[in-house]
């Protein structure tokens, strides 16, 4: 964990719970593992705040506690993990994913978990029924059963598991401890839970409730029921939590079929993307190749809509195994061919484009010439390297120590003597893809950082006119509720003048693509896949084909501010600006 | 001794490829600039019904955030004079949790209790109800020593004196409310007339029923 993964870490707990538990939680960060009372010493804050904020992370899951170290009467240890912190940057491309597969009631679901950590079912179910049931015109409500419905399938395609239980600490040790209640619960990994994914069996009906007061009595006398039902439905103790890990498997399958439909065409998108849906359950999170298909089961699981002949499927799939990105491959003949989608090989071609195109957008094409023959020639001498680039003697070294300054290429020595004589040594220029790589993450979280840190910098600058914009907005919202005059309504919108009104819209432009800004370098790097690979762990920077959109280091105030206050984005803008 | 004219390097430079008498751009000493201009411009960002709608989605969640009880706010610093009228605002409950969780799932030092007794004040109370026993012990004591002599107003003020710390033990134990522990008001909040010890220890005989 680095500087700026602590930093953003940092960043973040800040924005969601507040200065306390970002204290608590940077701070337990930078030390690794520590029990109580020396959190509460070093920190300097009140007992009872680190004990809440604690507890805070500890809900959202982003804090673990084990016993101690020294033996079975030691404290307990706290412990942070860095990458589920870093997890909330993707909390919006999870709630939308759950909405393109799941529709409204999926989507409300999983953002329901993500605020609140962990939920019970029954929790969950009326919550989101109520929240449906408000945003219904009048007269409709949610039943549950469509609610329970959706989260089946959540948990059955795995978006959704069950928390890990807690079992005492005691029941490892000898009989000597149950003389004292074990202080200490030890959680189980979520993964090796044989129940993972077993849905209980809840006795829940019922509709959903409006929060609107003028339901009456019969809204005071369900709400009355269904707190005291609640104890009975059935699945007390029994938690849910997002799989953050199957989220990103399905956006690394997104990403493998976006890249096919740029390279080949919508058919082939359509084949492998049957091929990677028959096999998400099946295959293993870190698995190097799918399940192997036959080419018959292909065909059949083939969707409706593209009715292709069973030679042409067999024509795609031979040119997809013959693809040079490798996407496809074929393992056997056994019911008309068997063929698997090589998982390792095209996260690692994808990685390799991301990095030739982040060079492409930075230096010229030119640079990214050298960085590609680098990359497919390994190791080349710097006269190699303009011969076979094509590239004048003077340029090509300019840009070799471009690269080189920017450690996105490095020199190689090669002795000739064992007494390593400079002039008698080779010099070699070389890309190590895994190295650029976790740089290049680094790049994106010190660039996610830095653009949070200048949006609260800008909130915070002009937050006397955002303050006063949002009075305005609030006064006109009552006079039209009032039925005012058009008059008064233009008289109050003048109270703001029009370079102050100028300023606002720009500032809010500026303000809102900071925060597209944050979500895009995580929408192109959506899943580090560990990978062990024999030899060394790949970090893989993913992007589909598109060039990636990151902003190098540091801030631009970019564009001009679209002044237009009539335009759809502005209102929407408008609207949604909150004062941070 | 190759490159002297370059300064001392290990290597001949000849192999990375700066030609002999070649001339390089001048060496530069200072820090680069924070804010060096750029040579490409960058690719805009991604916009779109998906990128509008994970925008909102993703102010919708911060602005939740906040309202949920997962927010802690710091506790607000004291001001700068203490004012009378501060013992009897509400004061911020700075240890209580607002969310009930399972505690089955956290370790046990980690519990809050909902009653504001938590684990560091619970030690003070047995102190704070032993220190009036020990008081009035001692007062039991004088007081008998000095009813013989005095007359009825020195052993009111000395009942008085006894019935405050007496009152104030048992409203901790009924309502744990540490304001009247730490702030002794001169009108307690729920004023609590035990006359038990009013009517029996001005009698004379000690050994009557104690109403």
């Amino acid at each position: 964990m680095t500087a700026q993964e602590e930093r953003l870490c940092g960043l973040l707990l800040q924005e969601h719970f507040g200065e306390v538990v970002e204290k608590v939680g940077t701070h337990l960060l930078r030390s690794g593992v520590l029990n109580l009372r020396a959190l509460v010493h070093e920190t300097k804050l009140p007992l009872d705040l680190v004990k809440k904020s604690v507890c805070v992370l500890v809900q959202q899951g982003m804090c673990s506690f084990s016993a101690g170290r020294r033996g079975p009467g030691a404290p307990v240890e706290y412990q942070i993990c860095c990458e589920k912190v870093l997890h909330m940057l993707r909390y919006p491309h999870y709630i939308y994913t759950a909405k393109s597969l799941y529709g409204d009631t999926g989507e409300l679901i999983v953002e329901e978990i993500l605020q609140r950590g962990q939920m019970t079912m029954s929790n969950t179910v009326s919550t989101v029924a109520d929240r449906l049931t408000h945003n219904m015109p009048e007269g409709q409500c949610m039943d549950y059963s469509e609610v329970v419905t959706a989260f089946s399938r959540l948990v059955e395609t795995h978006f959704l598991q069950r928390s890990p239980s807690v079992t005492p600490a005691g029941s490892s040790t000898s009989g000597g401890a149950d003389s004292n209640p074990p202080a200490v619960t030890q959680p189980i990994q979520a993964e090796t839970h044989p129940d993972c994914y077993k849905l209980p069996y809840i006795n829940i009906s019922g509709k959903g409730k409006r929060r609107r007061s003028d339901d009456g009595d019969a809204d005071q006398s369900t709400a009355k029921k269904a707190k005291t039902d609640n104890s009975e439905f059935g699945d007390e103790g029994i938690y849910w939590q997002v799989n953050f890990e199957r989220f990103h498997l399905h956006f690394r399958d997104q990403a493998i079929v976006s890249a096919v439909v740029s390279k080949l065409d919508q058919t082939s998108s359509e084949i492998v993307r049957t091929m990677l849906r028959m096999s998400e359950v099946t295959t293993p999170a870190n698995a190097a190749f799918t399940q192997a298909l036959s080419a018959n089961e292909i065909f059949r699981a083939l969707p409706s809509t593209y009715n292709i002949a069973r030679p042409i499927l067999d024509q795609y799939l031979t040119l997809l195994v013959d693809d040079p990105m490798e996407f496809v491959g074929r393992t056997g003949d056994s019911g008309g061919g068997m063929f698997v989608v090589n998982l390792h090989r095209a996260l690692a071609n994808l990685a390799r484009a991301t990095l030739e195109s982040v060079v492409q957008e930075r230096f010229g094409s030119r640079s990214a010439r050298i960085f590609r023959l680098l990359l497919r020639k390994r190791h080349l001498e710097q006269k190699q390297v303009e011969d076979f680039a094509m590239v004048p003697a003077k340029e090509a070294k300019d840009m070799l120590y471009t690269l080189l300054s920017e450690n996105l290429v490095q020199l190689q020595e090669i002795p000739k003597t064992p007494d390593h004589a400079p002039s008698r040594t080779f010099y070699l220029y070389t890309v190590n893809q895994l190295p650029t790589a976790r740089l290049l993450l680094q790049h994106c979280y010190k660039t996610v950082g830095n653009l949070i840190e200048r949006r609260l910098y800008e909130t915070k600058e002009n937050k006397r006119l955002l303050e006063k914009s949002q009075r305005i907005e609030a006064i006109l919202a009552s006079l039209q509720a009032t039925g005012a005059e058009a008059e008064q309504l233009t008289e109050v919108e003048e109270m703001i003048t029009a370079p102050e009104r100028q300023q606002l819209e720009s500032l809010r432009h500026h303000i809102n693509k900071y925060r597209t800004s944050n979500s895009t370098p995580h929408a192109s790097m959506t899943h580090r896949i560990h990978v062990n690979v024999t030899s060394s762990s790949f970090f893989f920077v993913l992007a589909g084909w598109i060039p990636v959109k990151t902003k190098w280091m540091r801030p631009y105030f970019l564009s001009n501010p679209t002044s237009n206050p009539q335009s759809p984005h502005a209102e929407r803008y408008l609207d949604k600006c909150r004062l941070v | 001794m190759a490159g002297r004219g370059r300064g001392q390097l290990t290597f001949s430079v000849e192999i990375i490829g700066i030609g002999k008498g070649e001339n390089l751009p001048p060496s530069c000493i200072q820090p680069t600039p924070v804010y060096p201009p750029l040579e490409q411009k960058p690719v805009p960002l991604q916009t779109g019904e998906e990128a509008e709608y994970m925008l909102a989605l993703k102010q919708e969640f911060r602005g939740a955030m906040r309202t949920l009880p997962f927010y802690i706010r710091p506790t607000a610093p004291k001001k700068d004079v203490e004012r009378y009228s501060d013992k009897y605002q509400k004061t911020e409950t700075s240890d209580i949790l607002e969310w009930k969780p399972d505690w089955r799932r956290f370790p046990k030092e980690l519990r809050v209790r909902e009653t504001r007794a938590s684990k560091d004040k619970s030690p003070a109370v047995p102190k704070q109800v032993k220190l009036p026993r020990v008081d009035k012990v001692e007062i039991m004591h004088k007081l008998e020593t000095l009813e013989q002599k005095e007359k009825e107003g020195s052993s009111d003020e000395e009942e008085a004196e006894k019935k405050k710390p007496e009152e104030e033990e048992a409203d901790g134990e009924e309502v744990y409310d540490e304001e009247e522990f730490e702030d002794e008001t001169d009108y307690a909040m729920s004023y609590f007339d035990n006359g038990e010890e009013f009517g029996g220890d001005s009698d004379d005989n000690m050994d009557e029923a104690v109403y």
